[in-house]
Parts: structure tokens; C-alpha cells; sequence
């Protein structure tokens, strides 16, 4: 072995982003470890009951930016209870304490108090970034805190989180003083914000490239902010309500006309159809455009817009699309690279909107295609082989049929071979969701062929255990696997219990796992919390012992170095 | 596959027929049977029905007829069964809370009185029919006061005696007059095309 000086190592180890690579190294020997962990800048922690926070910061003391995940992803569904867990205080308490020198902060679907955002504001004085994804638990006081004391804050995004609207001044916290404010994204919010206090802060704020206002911040607003940010590269439309006679929405046409930079637009919300035209002028330069919040456009609407979007590599838009809007698509935007069409119609009263039809059209003109979340009422294994055979890029492939366990309409076969087309065409497939009617096969293809996917969600698919038994056995960087309402029990989920501590989390719901396989698996694997998540309405008709036989309504297994955490709730029984 | 252009337009007939809600309302029982109220299973329930809407449960568009009764599984009620126990699946379709809670809010609609300086909004699903509509709307626009008439009643402004007939544009873009079309069968419209409740305003046009 070739001997470096620590330096060269350390400037060696500078080039390596991803932490994943970082982590690989300090493996490597005692050396490396002591000099990967003393220069390492930015720490992910993907699941926060992996490890007490102590101990990361213990081992990383010239942390500069950290992200916590909290919650299982099935939560963004509803099928975690409430106060499951996933506190963000415990981190900002210990990063206070432990690394005050702190820069950027990003969780996701965390619980985050006023309290910590308080705390966040006060202990951290060169905190640059604060990032919070899906969380709850705050209001607009904790905002306000955080404008106030974060001085020489950069990049304030808040993507999707449920927010308290405790008043609109939290804005107004943000001193004469600051001028740093690159991104700032409030667009979850559903308060009103003072618009004049927003209005000056834009304009002395000459850095500001991203902006992403909530529903609250009418045209005239938009207008006027619009024409002192110019330079704007992103940004979130407010309320898009406006007469297309009115004269605010004439000088909003012109303002985007002056905005030569903007690559990236949002938001839409209440938009009505004529007013698309205000942005015509800018759809020639758009990477990105968001119109998933705009229910009132239809497709004959929207394909005028995506005409003109030929830039365009990111499309988030509504089922309303139809089928021959996303032919356009297909014809119009021949650089896409990711594409989500999420359903207007959730309760499902209405009818069918988006087909195999629309999916095989932009597989066929959009082959660079990397990145799908298609929602639709419809799907069949012809149309996924033809989409495996055009577009062989996908690393993240998932498919939603509105109808749980519905077959291929053409032949009222299982999807099994469309899925298999899918993985075994997409060699870099990293994500994938299941849907529609399915039995163990599709499990064994997916075993045999995705030797590099990492996350994998199933829904209502599967016969017996050895469905998932093909999967633990055979995809070998699988990270985190989530399953509910699936024939899996016992005798699967105890096949290969060495396999957990290769993954950061296993969770199975309404499926056939019971208490005494639960307690087998925790008894075999200590290194392991596995969580078992009673239903409060089960609970008063729970006996106080229930036995081994009983079923487990949600299990949720993850490997971890912190032992059993001491903030579970009592309906969460940690084994 | 229809687009929503023709998958609208087939509901035409059922909101401008000025029939009953029920006699107009598809069901998939046979023809003439049942007698002259659809009975609960005979209609297929959607989401709307399972998370508490009391919309009832038009069966929206021949496509979810018709693939019902096609299905390989056989008999119609077994596909009503089916559809039933689905309808309570908690978190399917796998959508965030905060987009189903954004597209949800479309039940309000803008109401805009013909000389009153700003528009004010209000929440279709609030209100159990027209009368409680429009004592709300009175409330909002507390100048005026509402008169009973023969079919319809109208809110009156006391000062002039003008009085106001309740208009909304549908979405092609005509006025339709408030009241000609079931209640239920406007709320379940408008709640089911969420792509059209935003376009959707009141106006009160002098009558």
C-alpha cells in the first residue's frame, strides 16, 4: 500500500461528493477513516432513529451541513399515525451544542416545533440554509424566528410542509438589513403574507434567483415584484386570479417579458385557461414547469402552452392532460427528462383521463426520459414493453393505476411482463413502484433483472411469500422496501433477516406478517428496531396480551446503532 | 380513451335535463328495475361517498359502466362490491395530503354582485341547497335582502328595488341561472371537475 501524507489524502477525499463514496472510503482503513471523518463537510442521515445525533456530531466535527430524514415514506399517505415520531429538536439541541458552526440544515418529513426553529434561529449564526421538506408541527412564529435572528440567510425553502398560519408577520421579521436572500420558497403557506413587506424585500435583496410565493399573493403583487426581480431564474406564481382584460394582468405579461432568465415556473393556483398566455414569451426558455396545482386547465389549453417548450426536461402536470396532450408533449419536448402526471380526480367520480395511450406516445418521442410518475386509470403489458424498448434510461419508474389490482384490459392478464420488460430493459432502474394486478412472477423478474434498484414500493401485488422472498434474495443494493395490502407473512419476512442490516427500512402493512414473526425477527436481529404500529381505533378492542397469532396491522423494521428509541408513542410497540 | 373534453360533455344531459337528481343519476342496475329510486346497491360507489361527501354516487361517464360490466369477474354487483371495498382503501391513490388538500379546496367558488367594489368567496360543499346558498350570499352582501318568488327567490337592494338573479358560468363559458339544475347535481359536478370549480363564478346580474 501506497503511503500519503494526510493532506493529499484529505484533498483527495475533496473530490468525492457523494456521501455514499465518502463513506465507502472511511472503510478503508484506520487512516482514512480519522481523515475522511475530520474533513467531512456535509453529513446525510437517512433515517433519524439510526443513530443518536451525538454521535454523529461526535464523529463529525467540522460538520457544515446536515440532512435528517424522519418518517417512513408511506406517511406522505396518511398510513403513519400522527404522532408516530421523527422529532427534529433532539438533532437541533445537539448541533447547538456540538456544531454551532453550522450552515445548512435540511430534514424531511420531520416534526418540527416552534420550539426548534427557535432554538435553530438562535444558536446557529452563520446558518445559510434551511431546507424543510414535507414536515409539520410549526407555524409562522417559528418563521418568524427564524427572519429575525438568521442573519446572512441565503435559502429558505419550504416544499409541501403543514404550516400553523399564526398571522402574516413573520415576514416582516426580515430585517432592513438583510439583502442575502438567494431562494426563498413559502409557497405551502396558507396564510397571507404581507405583500409590501415582500415587496421591499425582493428588491433590495439583488441576489435572489429563486422565488415561490403561496396562493395568498395576488397578480398585482406578482406584477409588481416581477418588475424589481428581473434576474429571477425560478419562480412560484401566487394566485394566478385575474380578469384577462384587467390592466394588472397587461403589465404582468410585460413584466415576464423582462424576465429573460427564468427557466423555472410554478404555482398556477386558480389559473383559468386565457391567462396562460401571459407566460408564452417564456416558455422557450423553460427547463421546468409545474402545473400540477392548476385544475382548471384542460388539455386543449395546455398543449397551445407546451408548444413552445421544446427546452423543456422537467413536466409536472394533471391527468386533465390527456392522452393526445401528452402526444404533444412527445412531438414538442424532445429534451424530457422527468415527467409526473399526478390525478385531478382523487375520489374517482369522474372519468378516464390519461391512458397506456399517453405513457407509449412519450415514450416515443422522449427517450431521454429518466425519471416517471404516471398516475392513470389504465395499463397494459403491450404498452409497458413498447415504453421498455424506447426508453431504456429510467432510474425511477413509477406507475400508479388508479384501480388497485386491476389486469391488463386487453387480455385481463397480470401486468407481470410489462413490469419485466421494465426492469430488465432499464439497467439503471433505481426506484420502482408497482400497481395493477400481479402476481408472484413479476417479483421474480424484478429479483433476476433490477441489480440496481434501491427502493421499491408494492401495493395490493403478489400471491404468496415467495413474491417477496425473490425480492430479498436478488436485489442486492436494495435499500428501502415498502409494502402494504400484500399476501407477504411470516415465512417471508423471516427468510433472509440478515438482508435488514444491508437496508436502511422494511415496511409492510395489511399484510399477512404476525406478532410471533415480529418478535422471531427481533430476537434474531438485535441490530434491529422493529416497530410494531397499532391503529388507534384497534386499540380499545385490542386485548392487553394479544398472542402471537394475531396479525400486525403495520410493521416498520430499520437497522440501527441507537437501540430502541425513548420517544415512541404508546400505540408503537418497539420489540 | 375520451379525453375530458367528451368525458365532460357526456354529463351534459344530466345537469341541463332540469330533471331530478335520482331519475337522472346512472346506475347499473337493468332497465326499469329497482323501480323509481336506484337502491344503495345498485349504484357504484366512488371515493366521493367513502370519504363522507354527501354528493351520492353518480356513476360519471359510460367508460365506468361499461368496464364494470365487462369485467371478467361476472356479475355487475360483484364489481359493485368490489368498487365498495376499495372506496374505504385509506391512502390509495398514493397522493400527498397537501396536493389532495389543494385540489380539494375548490369547492369555493368567487361570487361577484354587479357594483359591489370586491368579490368575496364562498364554499359550494358548505351549504346543504340553493336556499342556504343564497342566505349566505345574502349575509355577504348585507345590503341586499332576499324576495320570494313563485319559482325562484332573488335578492333584492332595498334602495332601488333592483333585483339580483344568481348567475354562474359553466364551463363552456355560459350563464347558466342558478336553480334550474338540482343542487346535488351541480355540487357533484362541480366536485367531481375539479378541472372546471376554479373557473366558476357566481354573478349576480341585475335581473
Amino acid at each position: 500500500m501506497t503511503y500519503f501524507p494526510e493532506e493529499v489524502v484529505e484533498h483527495i477525499f475533496g473530490f468525492l461528493s457523494s456521501h455514499r463514496d465518502r463513506n465507502v472510503v472511511s472503510t478503508v482503513c484506520k487512516a482514512w477513516y480519522r481523515v475522511e471523518r475530520l474533513s467531512r463537510r456535509s453529513v446525510f442521515v437517512g433515517n433519524c432513529y439510526a443513530v443518536r445525533p451525538g454521535r454523529v456530531m461526535a464523529r463529525f466535527p467540522g460538520m457544515k451541513c446536515l440532512s435528517v430524514k424522519g418518517k417512513p415514506h408511506f406517511a406522505d399517505f396518511n398510513l403513519v399515525p400522527h404522532d408516530w415520531g421523527g422529532f427534529a429538536l433532539p438533532w437541533i439541541e445537539v448541533a447547538a451544542r456540538g456544531c454551532p458552526g453550522l450552515e445548512e440544515l435540511r430534514l424531511k418529513r420531520m416534526v418540527v416545533s416552534d420550539e426548534s426553529l427557535e432554538l435553530l434561529a438562535r444558536s446557529f449564526p452563520n446558518l445559510k440554509a434551511l431546507v424543510l421538506v414535507s414536515c409539520e408541527g410549526f407555524s409562522t412564529d417559528g418563521l418568524a424566528a427564524i427572519a429575525t435572528h438568521c442573519r446572512g440567510l441565503r435559502e429558505l425553502d419550504l416544499q409541501e410542509n403543514e404550516v400553523e398560519d399564526h398571522g402574516r408577520q413573520w415576514l416582516s421579521c426580515f430585517p432592513d438589513s438583510c439583502t442575502s436572500l438567494e431562494s426563498l420558497n413559502f409557497a405551502c403557506l396558507k396564510g397571507e403574507v404581507n405583500a409590501c413587506a415582500l415587496e421591499r424585500l425582493v428588491a433590495r435583496c439583488v441576489n435572489l434567483r429563486s422565488l415561490k410565493l403561496n396562493r395568498a399573493i395576488s397578480v398585482e403583487s406578482l406584477a409588481r415584484i416581477l418588475a424589481r426581480t428581473p434576474h429571477l431564474v425560478e419562480l412560484g406564481t401566487g394566485s394566478f386570479t385575474v380578469e384577462h382584460r384587467a390592466e394588472a394582468y397587461q403589465r404582468l405579461i410585460h413584466a415576464f417579458r423582462k424576465c429573460k432568465s427564468l427557466k423555472s415556473l410554478s404555482g398556477f393556483w386558480d389559473i383559468a385557461p386565457r391567462c396562460l398566455q401571459a407566460i408564452y414569451s417564456i416558455c422557450p426558455n423553460l427547463i421546468v414547469l409545474n402545473l400540477s396545482y392548476a385544475p382548471a386547465i384542460q388539455g386543449a389549453d395546455l398543449v397551445k402552452l407546451i408548444r413552445h417548450c421544446f427546452k423543456l426536461q422537467k413536466l409536472w402536470v394533471l391527468d386533465c392532460i390527456g392522452d393526445k396532450g401528452l402526444a404533444v408533449v412527445a412531438s414538442s419536448c424532445k429534451e424530457l427528462l422527468e415527467l409526473r402526471v399526478f390525478p385531478s380526480d382523487i375520489y374517482g367520480t369522474g372519468t378516464a383521463a390519461v391512458t397506456e395511450e399517453g405513457l407509449v406516445a412519450i415514450s416515443s418521442g422522449c427517450s431521454k426520459l429518466n425519471s416517471l410518475l404516471y398516475f392513470c386509470h389504465q395499463m397494459t403489458n403491450a404498452a409497458l414493453i413498447t415504453v421498455a424498448k424506447n426508453c431504456t434510461h429510467f432510474t425511477r419508474f413509477r406507475l400508479c393505476i388508479l384501480d388497485p389490482g386491476k389486469p391488463d384490459p386487453d387480455t385481463n392478464q397480470p401486468l407481470d411482463e410489462g413490469f419485466g420488460a421494465i426492469v430488465r430493459s432499464c439497467k439503471d432502474l433505481r426506484r420502482l413502484s408497482l400497481s395493477g394486478l400481479l402476481t408472484d412472477k413479476v417479483f421474480l423478474y424484478i429479483g433476476e433483472y433490477a441489480a440496481h434498484l434501491e427502493m421499491l414500493s408494492i401495493a395490493f401485488a403478489g400471491d404468496s411469500d415467495k413474491g417477496m422472498v425473490y425480492v430479498l434474495n436478488g436485489c442486492k443494493n436494495l435499500r428501502k422496501l415498502e409494502i402494504r395490502d400484500s399476501p407477504f407473512g411470516d415465512a417471508a419476512l423471516l427468510e433472509n433477516v440478515g438482508k435488514y442490516e444491508t437496508m436502511r427500512s422494511l415496511w409492510m402493512s395489511s399484510c399477512d406478517v404476525t406478532l410471533g414473526g415480529c418478535k422471531a425477527l427481533a430476537a434474531k436481529m438485535p441490530r434491529l428496531n422493529v416497530e410494531v404500529i397499532n391503529d388507534r381505533d384497534d386499540s380499545d378492542e385490542m386485548e392487553e396480551n394479544p398472542s402471537d397469532m394475531h396479525k400486525v396491522e403495520k410493521m416498520y423494521v430499520y437497522r440501527t446503532l441507537a437501540g430502541a428509541r425513548n420517544d415512541a408513542p404508546e400505540f408503537v410497540e418497539i420489540l | 380513451m375520451s379525453t375530458t373534453e367528451t368525458g365532460c360533455s357526456s354529463t351534459e344531459p344530466e345537469v341541463t335535463g332540469g330533471l331530478g337528481y335520482d331519475e337522472t343519476e346512472l346506475t347499473l342496475g337493468l332497465p326499469g328495475a329497482g323501480g323509481s329510486k336506484p337502491s344503495e346497491t345498485d349504484r357504484k360507489r366512488g371515493f366521493a361517498a367513502a370519504v363522507g361527501l354527501n354528493v351520492g354516487a353518480a356513476s360519471r361517464g359510460e367508460d365506468c359502466g361499461a368496464r364494470s360490466s365487462d369485467s371478467s369477474d361476472g356479475s355487475v354487483s360483484g364489481a359493485i362490491k368490489r368498487s365498495a371495498a376499495k372506496a374505504q382503501v385509506v391512502g390509495w391513490p398514493p397522493v400527498r395530503s397537501f396536493r389532495r388538500t389543494a385540489l380539494r379546496s375548490c369547492t369555493y367558488v368567487k361570487v361577484a354582485v354587479d357594483g359591489a367594489p370586491y368579490l368575496r368567496k364562498v364554499d359550494l360543499e358548505a351549504h346543504g341547497g340553493y336556499e342556504q346558498l343564497l342566505a349566505a350570499l345574502e349575509e355577504m352582501f348585507s345590503c341586499f335582502t332576499v324576495r320570494d318568488y313563485p319559482d325562484e327567490r332573488r335578492l333584492v337592494d332595498p334602495v332601488n328595488g333592483t333585483e339580483y338573479v344568481p348567475t354562474y358560468e359553466d364551463k363552456d363559458g355560459d350563464w347558466m341561472l342558478v336553480g334550474d339544475v338540482p343542487w346535488k347535481s351541480v355540487l357533484s359536478f362541480f366536485l367531481s371537475c375539479f378541472l372546471t370549480v376554479a373557473a366558476v363564478r357566481f354573478n349576480m346580474l341585475r335581473a
